[in-house]
Order: C-alpha cells, then structure tokens, then sequence
C-alpha cells in the first residue's frame, strides 16, 4: 500500500492523508495507491498540506506501518525521547520503529 | 566579547522582518514552497524528520549569560524545553512552529544574535578554540580575527551564492581544538622569529563523503592582510569550483583536482591583484573589536590550592578542568554526555543554570565546543567545589571530558531528514556499556564520534574509534572507523571491514579497547597505540 504523507504548513508537523484531511496520526492514514499524484496536487495547492509524498507501507497488526525505517521515526517521533513521540505512555512503541 | 554596534543590530532588525514578511507570505500562500524554501534557509530554518528545525549561530561558541538565558527561554516558550547544541558550536531547536519563526528571530536579535548564515551555500557561522582568551597556549586570542571574518562574511554580496557551503576556522595555539584542517578554510594565527603575529593558511579540509585534510597554502600571512587574502581564497574557488555536481562542488575536491599548488599560484595572483583593491577593513575597525576582547580582570592573588578531599570533585577537576593563562583559575568544561544521555542536549533550565553559574563564577562568559559541551572559560580555583556541586545537582557534572563517554553524535535518524541510520542511541548504548565495565577512565584520552550519515556531522572520520551510520536494504548499519584525528595530529580513519548491527557495534567497540588495553605501551593513547601497530591486530580481533 502507499500512504501520502507531508508536513503541516504551520506547525511543520508530520501529518497523513486519511482521505478526507490530515492526521498527525498514521493509524488514520488510508492507502492512496494510483491517486497519490493527483491528492498530493490539490492539497498543496490548498496549503492544507507542505511537501506531500508517498510512501510504502504495509498493514501491521490492523493499522498501516511504513516499510522504510526514516518514515516510522517521522511517524512515532525520536526514539530516543519516548516522552516527545505520539505514544509516550506505550513502552513497547520503540518495537513498532524498529 | 563582541557587542553589535548601530549597523550590526540594525541589519540583524531589518532582517527578522524582512524574514517575517517572507514567512507571513507563505503562511497566505503568495509564496510556493519552492520560492520560500531558500528563503528560510537563509535564516536557518530547516524542515526536518518531524518538523521545523531552527539553527541559530554562536559566532566562534561565545555566549554570555544574557544569550544563554536568552537560548533557554526560547527552548521554553517556542520548542519541547531543550536545544541541541551542535558540532559546528550552534544550537538547533527540533520542534519549530513557521509561525513562530520570526518571534524567534526578534527575540534573538534582541540579544545580538540570529540565524543568519547558517545554512545555504555561503560562509557559515565562524568557528574557534572553545578555550579561547584563556588558553595558556595561545599566542593571542583568535576571536577578534574571527569576529572580524564573521563581519566581513556577513551578507557579503560576492560569496552569498558560493558553490557549495564555506566553513573557516580560527584557532591560535599548536594544539588544534578545532578541527581547523578539517575545515574549508583553516587559520592559525602563529608568531615568527621576529615576534610578529601572522596568520597560516589552511585550504580545502573537510568530512563529509570525501573526507580531506587541509594543506598549508601559506605559512604567514601578515595579519592586516587577513580578509584580503580570506577574499582571494574565496575568489578563486568561488571562480572555478565546480557547481554542477553537488557531491564534488566544496573547495577540497577543486584543490585537490588542481592541486595544492597550482591552487595556491592563483590565490597568490588573485591576493596580489586585490591588495591593489584594498579591501582590508580598517586597521582602526580590527583595534576596536580587539578592545571588546579585552583578558577579564582576573585576582592575580588567586589561590592555585585545591581542596581534593571528596574524590568525586577531584575526578572532575583532573577530567574536566583546562589549564588557564592566569594564575589561580582554570577553564570548566561542563559535560553534556551524561551516562545513557543524549550529546549535546541541554534543557532549558540546564541552560539556566549555566547562564546563573557564568556570570556568578566565569566573567559571564559561556563557549560552546564543537564537542558538544559547554565551557565555563574562566573560573578561580577556589569556586571549583561550589562550581561542581551545582553543576552535579544538575547532572552537569559528568567527570568525562575526552574520554570515551565523551561522545560527540549528530541528531542521526532521530531527527535528521539526511540520516540513514539513528546515531544517539549508539552513543547512549556505548557510554552506558562502558560506564559498567568501569574501563572509562582507564582507557584514557579516547575521542569516540558517531554520524548517522555520510555527510559527516558527526565528525566520524576524525575519531580515535568514529562510526558511520548506512542504511542496508532498509536496516541500519554501522561502520567501524579507527585511527582519526582532528586535533593538530589530525588524521582521517579507515574503516575495518564489514559493519555492524546495533548490538554488533557496540561490542566492536569494546573488542577494539581490549586489543588497545592488550598492546599499549606506557602513555600511549588508543590512537597512538593504533598508529604504532596497524589495523591488523584489531581486525583479526573483531572479524577472526
């Protein structure tokens, strides 16, 4: 599967296309497979996103995970502050990057 | 220490709103991401792995207590409650909001400070000896040349668009804390026979992936000629280094390619041709920011005695404290590697801290080291005790300078949108590993430096043992690297063969300090032992 990912432009978050907005969180994220182009365009111009792409991924115990470890590091937050990441209370978050 | 005049904080104020109506155009959307990305890199804002990333400059690591508090409530009011301070002597914040990003920069300016030039390809922020002003080896202190470059670089028209980033260090001792040769431009300010101070010339040092040391173009240059010949090593490369391949477009690969001296032949042509120009600043202007670095006022009856009767202090004294040009008092190195720490992180009220115990106890002057720990430059023995213990309190009094818990690490994967691979928590593993096994201080002078990538912030070429983070097929991995220097016996490092995986490494690591324990002889460090017996023994060590 493939996941559009980008930043917020504001916030410079790491955000993700749930298939009607953006999510900080990448449980949300939907497979854009064929329309990531076009999805990535449009929202862009809408400045509701910052420097859309995709990325590859694959379903993980129901929710999707990014095969490439650069993207679950963006998507968790530093594994070297649990306390910064989207799942500081969840000690084993650092087996979902790693 | 450097104080703005009218002009400096007036260009510094024009420039937070020129960036604040820049970043107010993009936030409307009358500015694509393409148009507003040089843009901010000019004012040192980076998109990074989870956000924004700002890297404000310490010119040459020179802080007093009113930047550093300044420094703190930054990380307090716009970031996560820390900074990261970093092997070029900056600081970078990792969580910056665009909106924000101009009252961040007012904020700065309002403490003689900013951003500028500390990205892009022109010349970035100036670097020198952490020990500076203090060091009893210097001829002089190197920082009003310094300073002097970092005006004359500043918004400097003809190298605003160089080829590829410019780097220059200043340094003014025979001992090297400043990786000068590793730079673009590395200066040592030397005397002659005849008394007169000069400068040595360095050019086309570097890491990154092509990994160079700098060769001597010239070994005395006349001090009011320092910018003109700056100028004229600038012009040359900036006439003839290469722009259309990003990998080979940094001045080492156009010295090398040339040669040192077919280089040098037309830096002196350029240099003869532009001291007909007379681009030297003023004889008067180099005099006046010489008089903002006057030596502070330090008690000449000070006390050298000191109290060692708790050995915990007096571990810190021997690992933490430098000799000092004046009787009675010492540089404090304050460690941010504390054991399983992150290098180079400091928190808010840490960097409080600091602040409160440089003003109180070191002429309210702080350094940064490209090591990533701070230097309180000039402290009387007698407040070495008081000095520790605030800083123990805090967990800044990690007796561990140059030791192999000394670590320096860039951000790695954690943080960096360049990492193949995480450096700080191989830093966090090793120095934990060998906190246990108590081999620390027995090990001795061993300078450890990891990269998460071959851009080199990490300075793993330069290390006695360096690391090198690469991605395999989607999985880290890390090269051993032994046999580098960046001190004045500098030196690069070769790699031993096959990486590592994270475990793998870490016991690489201890593999390669038990052929060093093994095969040493009285006073040697491990890079000198390494350098006596070859990478053999440790190869056969770590592979079979």
């Amino acid at each position: 599967m493939r996941l559009l990912t980008g930043n917020d432009l504001k916030t410079g978050a790491v955000t993700w296309w749930t298939g009607k907005d953006w999510s900080i969180h990448i449980e949300e994220a939907v497979d854009v497979s064929g329309n990531e182009d076009e999805i990535a365009r449009r929202e862009e111009a809408a400045r509701r996103v910052n420097v859309p792409y995709a990325v590859d991924a694959e379903m993980h115990d129901g929710s999707p995970r990014p095969s490439h470890i650069k993207e679950r590091v963006r998507a968790l937050g530093p594994t070297v502050r649990p306390d910064l990441t989207l799942k500081p209370a969840d000690p084993e978050i650092g087996n979902w990057v790693i | 220490m450097y104080k703005y005049d009218q002009y400096d904080q007036a260009m510094v104020d024009a420039r937070v709103e020129e960036f604040r109506d820049q970043a107010r155009r993009r936030l409307e959307g009358k500015l694509t991401e393409d148009q507003f990305k040089p843009l901010r890199l000019m004012n040192g804002l980076y998109l990074q792995l989870h956000a924004y990333m700002l890297r404000v400059a310490i010119p040459y690591g020179t802080l007093d207590s009113r930047q550093m508090h300044a420094l703190a409530d930054i990380a307090d009011k716009y970031d996560r409650g820390y900074g990261h301070f970093t092997t070029r002597q900056n600081i970078q914040y990792n969580w910056i909001r665009l909106e924000d990003a101009a009252d961040i920069l007012a904020d700065l300016a309002k403490v003689e400070m900013h951003a500028i030039q500390t990205s892009g390809n022109c010349i970035r922020n100036i670097s020198s000896d952490h020990f500076a002003g203090a060091a009893a080896d210097e001829v002089v202190d190197p920082r009003p040349y310094a300073e002097l470059l970092r005006q004359w670089s500043s918004f400097h028209p003809e190298f605003s668009y160089l080829p590829r980033k410019f780097k220059i260090a200043v340094i003014a001792s025979e001992k090297d804390r400043a990786a000068m040769r590793l730079h673009d431009i590395g200066i040592n300010i030397v005397k002659n026979d005849a008394g007169e101070l000069g400068a040595a010339f360095y050019v086309g040092g570097g890491m990154g992936r092509t990994p160079m040391i700098a060769p001597c173009i010239n070994p005395f240059v006349p001090l009011d000629q320092l910018v003109t010949y700056c100028e004229a090593c600038l012009r040359v490369y900036n006439r003839y280094g290469r722009r259309d391949n990003k990998y080979k477009a940094r001045i080492k690969i156009l010295v090398h390619e040339l040669g040192a001296e077919e280089y040098t032949r037309q830096v002196e042509e350029e240099f003869a041709h532009l001291l007909e120009q007379g681009v030297e600043p003023p004889h008067d202007e180099l005099m006046r920011i010489i008089r903002m670095f006057e030596a502070p006022n330090t008690d000449q009856t000070a006390p050298n005695d000191i109290d060692r009767s708790d050995p915990d202090f007096a571990l810190w004294v021997d690992r933490n404290t430098v000799a000092h040009k004046a009787s009675g008092y010492v540089s404090a190195v304050i460690s941010l590697k504390p054991v399983g720490g992150i290098p180079g992180d400091a928190t808010a009220k840490q960097m409080h801290l600091m602040a409160d115990l440089a003003k109180e106890y070191s002429f309210d002057e702080l350094r940064v080291m490209h090591t990533q720990n701070i230097v309180l430059p000039h402290v009387r023995k007698a407040d070495l005790h008081a000095l520790w213990t605030a800083l123990d309190e805090a967990g800044l009094g990690s007796p561990n300078l140059d030791t192999v818990e000394d670590i320096i690490a860039c951000p790695g994967l954690d943080y960096c949108s360049l990492a193949n691979a995480r450096s700080i928590p191989i830093a966090q593993r090793i120095s934990e590993r060998f906190a246990e096994t108590g081999k620390t201080g027995t090990l001795g002078e061993l300078k450890l430096k990891i990269s998460g990538c071959i851009n080199a912030c990490g300075h793993h070429h330069a290390g006695h043992i360096g690391i090198l983070g690469v991605d395999r097929k989607g999985v880290e991995n890390y090269q051993l690297l032994l046999g580098g220097s960046e001190a004045e016996d500098v030196s690069l490092a070769k790699i031993t063969g096959p990486g590592f995986d994270e475990n793998g490494i870490v016991n690489a690591v201890e593999t390669v300090t038990t052929v060093y324990e093994r095969e040493r002889q009285d006073g040697e460090r491990f890079v000198d032992t390494y350098r006596r017996i070859g990478m053999n023994p440790f190869k056969e060590a770590l592979y079979g």
